[in-house]
């Protein structure tokens, strides 16, 4: 069985839905703690947090999906991402397991998947009976999307 | 190559030495009689050859050999300091320079040095340069002669010293392999079996590894002890196959020290100069210093702000608690980490010197070539930066100031027909200023010529002809910087190429600083460097508004007041307030930064007076909190620029606090 392409993955849940991240990029999970605001930022940018001593971003990522905001709660959990040049932190109702997904149970994209714009979504795969989204962070957190994000805010004003 | 984790610090050292032998350099310029300077120009040079040599860089240890030469008769005063001597061995330096930053960019740091050899050697003869070409080819035919086996260390010296004392003999053997020979590291094993067979193989040149390596052309010496006689040793070696041509001489020591000893080691030179070794390396050692990686300040950095944290949490306790010991233990451990926080924030600062310490010697030679007379003046050169700052400064100085002295400063004519004194005057200074620190290159020369720069610009096509007449003087500065742009008429090879100003500009502001322009027609001109003090520490004033905590630089705050709401006057649709005679417009923290309104509205305002330059302005917030010293934090490459937020810094109880840019709120 070694020969197949095994994906390890943290699952988290962001309004009922579960979404898988891969582990190699996650540099830890910490439970929620005061956020400084930082003004003039995109809205889903909460502020920043004291990481050991590393200065980091946090996002709150139903607001970056465009979820309703709901109170935080002893679930919700900071998921603290390495990416590239970037440290950053994505607020998420709950982090569960590390799973396996097998490559062969990933499919592609349908047009229409939960809440989150498809852009976003690598892939679907299905676990026993559970449904795993398989985000792509890149593009959630590409400056692009984030620039895009502050003018499109800016022109609602 | 083996010696590879020594590189670095062989390259790092090597600049050292190069720059301190451009300070001195320049020093004995001006007094040549200073023998104390020679002395230092001699230790540099000898060092510098030391190490090259043990590293293998031979056209490095060459050149500085030479170098070493003249000096030793400087110093012994068989030939007198004079420009054009100066000029000679500048020209060494640079040449050395050069090879450096080659190896540290992975070459071999090879480089053709005969000319320069050639020119040294003339002076060393006392003979004007430039002039035979016999010497050359004279030491050319030496070299080839007996260069191979001129680095003996004492050890082989001693060894072929006790062989001739036992009649034994001394034989330089060299072969040629075949053209065709395929398998030369074979034969080279062979020649090798029978040289051991009739003597003793003392040293190989290029060495034995390399042989058996194939890391030579098609010839090779090798330094044999042997009683056998040159034809028999000849005769033997011939009985190896695909040999082209096998020669036996023997090695005596005079061929050694004779000259050009350009490949001697010091060890093996002259007896005088081995003396003069011996008093140079106890002197040359006068500071201790370790090298450490910038990442390695940088882990220690974050470990120990995790320390500062826990203290502040520690001290909480030990408040609450109420118990002397532990109250005493902690109040001790506060004040050795501050002492600590200074020394590894120090560790990290670099004085502006490192740079600012190549351009006495460029402004020289530059003003040499230019034909033009030039006094630099350094202010503030212990200005502290830090180390990652210092690293990118270097390039754009260069620069400007070859701008200034190319296109700035005139010639000396020129200047007496103005009235002004022949010798130009540049002036480079740094100081540190709020959370910046300035660099300002300013000139007397010419200044910026605003009809010529907007003729250049309007036929560069970077503004309209109507566009043009709009301009203020100021805007017209700028212009210059923009890209495609150079008013010299004649493009010389120092500046105005057309890519220059934009470049630098573009550097510094990668830097996060800022490039300004002030000039005034036939007076001269100022470029002012504004760059940050990433990653240092500064003293702040913490100011809470409303619910949230913020930290002002202390440079540039004037002073704080209590004014109250009456005090404030309205002017153009602005709060301003009389601050001292001055009218100082007022700016809310709390509507610059959206912060959610608390209930209470004050009759006081507490505000916090900035300035920039000659403007000021007034920050209102609610509270001040007291003056600390943070480090500065990045808020990370995610959010890039932050409106009026300069940065982060963890406060002692584990929370972010943003810095308050306060260039950007007075406008």
């Amino acid at each position: 069985m070694e020969e197949k392409q095994v994906k390890k993955s943290i699952i988290i849940e962001l309004d009922k839905e579960e979404y898988a991240l891969p582990v190699e990029i996650i540099g830890g999970i910490e439970r929620m703690q005061q956020i400084t605001r930082v003004p003039k930022t995109a809205k889903f940018v909460k502020g920043v947090i004291n990481l050991r001593g590393v200065v980091t971003p946090i996002i709150d990522l139903r607001e970056r999906f465009g979820m309703d905001r709901i109170p935080q709660t002893d679930s919700t959990r900071i998921i603290i991402i390495h990416q590239d040049k970037y440290n950053i932190g994505l607020i998420v109702d709950a982090a569960y397991d590390v799973i396996d997904i097998q490559s062969e149970d990933i499919e592609p994209a349908p047009k229409v998947v939960g809440t989150v714009d498809v852009d976003y979504i690598e892939g679907v795969a299905k676990i026993g009976k559970r449904l795993v989204m398989i985000l792509n962070l890149e593009k959630v957190l590409s400056a692009d999307s984030y620039q895009g994000k502050i003018e499109a805010e800016e022109v609602q004003k | 190559m083996e010696n590879n984790e020594y590189l670095e610090v062989f390259i790092e050292e090597s600049k050292e030495h190069i720059q301190s032998l451009n300070d001195q350099l320049l020093v004995l310029e001006k007094e040549p009689t200073n023998l104390n300077t020679i002395g230092e120009i001699f230790r540099s040079a000898h060092t510098l050859k030391g190490m090259a040599a043990t590293m293998g860089f031979q056209d490095i240890a060459d050149l500085t050999h030479k170098m070493e030469n003249v000096l030793d008769a400087v110093r012994n005063e068989k030939i007198v300091v004079n420009s054009t001597m100066i000029d000679v061995i500048f020209q060494a330096v640079d040449q050395l320079e050069g090879m450096v930053f080659d190896i540290a960019e992975g070459g071999n740091g090879s480089s053709d040095v005969q000319q320069l050899v050639k020119q040294l050697q003339q002076i060393e003869n006392n003979e004007a340069p430039d002039r035979e070409v016999q010497i050359i080819e004279e030491s050319e035919q030496t070299t080839s002669d007996n260069v191979h086996f001129s680095k003996l260390d004492e050890f082989e010296m001693a060894v072929l010293q006790q062989s001739a004392e036992k009649d034994f003999k001394n034989f330089e053997v060299y072969v040629k392999l075949n053209d065709n020979c395929l398998l030369k590291a074979a034969r080279v094993y062979m020649i090798f079996e029978v040289l051991e067979q009739v003597g003793e193989v003392i040293k190989s040149e290029p060495a034995v590894q390399e042989l058996e390596e194939e890391n030579f052309d098609l010839d090779f010496h090798v330094l044999l002890i042997t009683k056998h006689d040159a034809n028999d040793i000849e005769q033997r070696v011939r009985k190896v196959s695909e040999i082209d041509k096998v020669t036996v001489r023997e090695f005596s020591f005079q061929t050694q020290s004779e000259p050009p000893k350009a490949k001697d080691e010091p060890k093996t030179s002259k007896p005088q100069e081995k003396e003069s070794e011996k008093n140079n390396t106890q002197k040359a050692v006068t500071s201790k210093t370790i090298r450490v990686n910038i990442d390695r300040l940088d882990g220690l950095m974050n470990l120990f702000e995790e320390l500062v944290i826990d203290r502040g949490q520690l001290e909480q306790i030990a408040t609450n608690l109420k118990n002397p010991d532990l109250s005493e233990t902690v109040e001790r451990m506060t004040r050795v980490t501050g002492d600590l926080q200074n020394i590894i924030l120090n560790m990290r600062m670099v004085p502006v010197e490192q740079v600012f310490n190549r351009f006495p010697r460029m402004v020289r030679q530059l003003s040499k070539d230019l034909g033009k007379r030039i006094n630099l003046e350094i202010i503030g050169a212990e200005t502290e930066l830090d180390r990652t700052v210092i690293d990118e400064i270097g390039d754009p100085l260069v620069h400007l100031i070859r701008n200034s002295l190319d296109h700035g400063i005139e010639t000396p004519e020129k200047r007496k027909a103005k009235g002004k004194q022949e010798e130009g005057h540049l002036t480079l200074k740094a100081y540190h200023s709020g959370n910046h620190v300035f660099i300002e290159i300013a000139d007397d020369g010419a200044g910026i010529n605003r009809e010529k720069v907007l003729e250049k610009a309007i036929a560069n096509q970077v503004i309209t002809s109507e566009e043009a007449e709009t301009l203020t003087d100021q805007q017209v500065h700028q212009l210059i910087m923009s890209s495609g742009f150079s008013t010299a008429d004649k493009i010389s090879d120092i500046s105005g190429r057309g890519v220059g100003l934009d470049v630098v500009r573009n550097t510094i502001e990668s830097l996060g600083g800022t490039l300004t322009i002030e000039s005034e027609e036939g007076k001269g001109s100022l470029f002012s460097i504004q760059l940050p003090l990433t990653l240092s520490i500064i003293s702040v004033l913490l100011v809470e508004v409303e619910e949230e905590k913020y930290a002002i630089p202390l440079s540039s705050i004037i002073e704080t007041a209590i004014i109250h709401k009456n005090d404030i006057l309205n002017a153009h649709n602005k709060e301003v307030i009389d601050f001292r005679g001055k009218v100082v417009p007022l700016v809310s923290l709390k509507n610059v930064f959206e912060i959610p309104a608390g209930e209470t509205e004050e009759e006081h305002y507490s505000v916090v007076i900035i300035r920039k330059g000659e403007k000021m302005a007034g920050l209102i917030v609610n509270k001040f909190i007291g003056q600390h010293e943070i480090v500065l934090k990045s808020l990370g490459d995610y959010l890039g620029d932050v409106f009026a937020i300069s940065g982060a810094t963890i406060l002692g109880d584990g929370q972010v606090a943003l810095i308050v840019d306060t260039n950007t709120l007075i406008s």
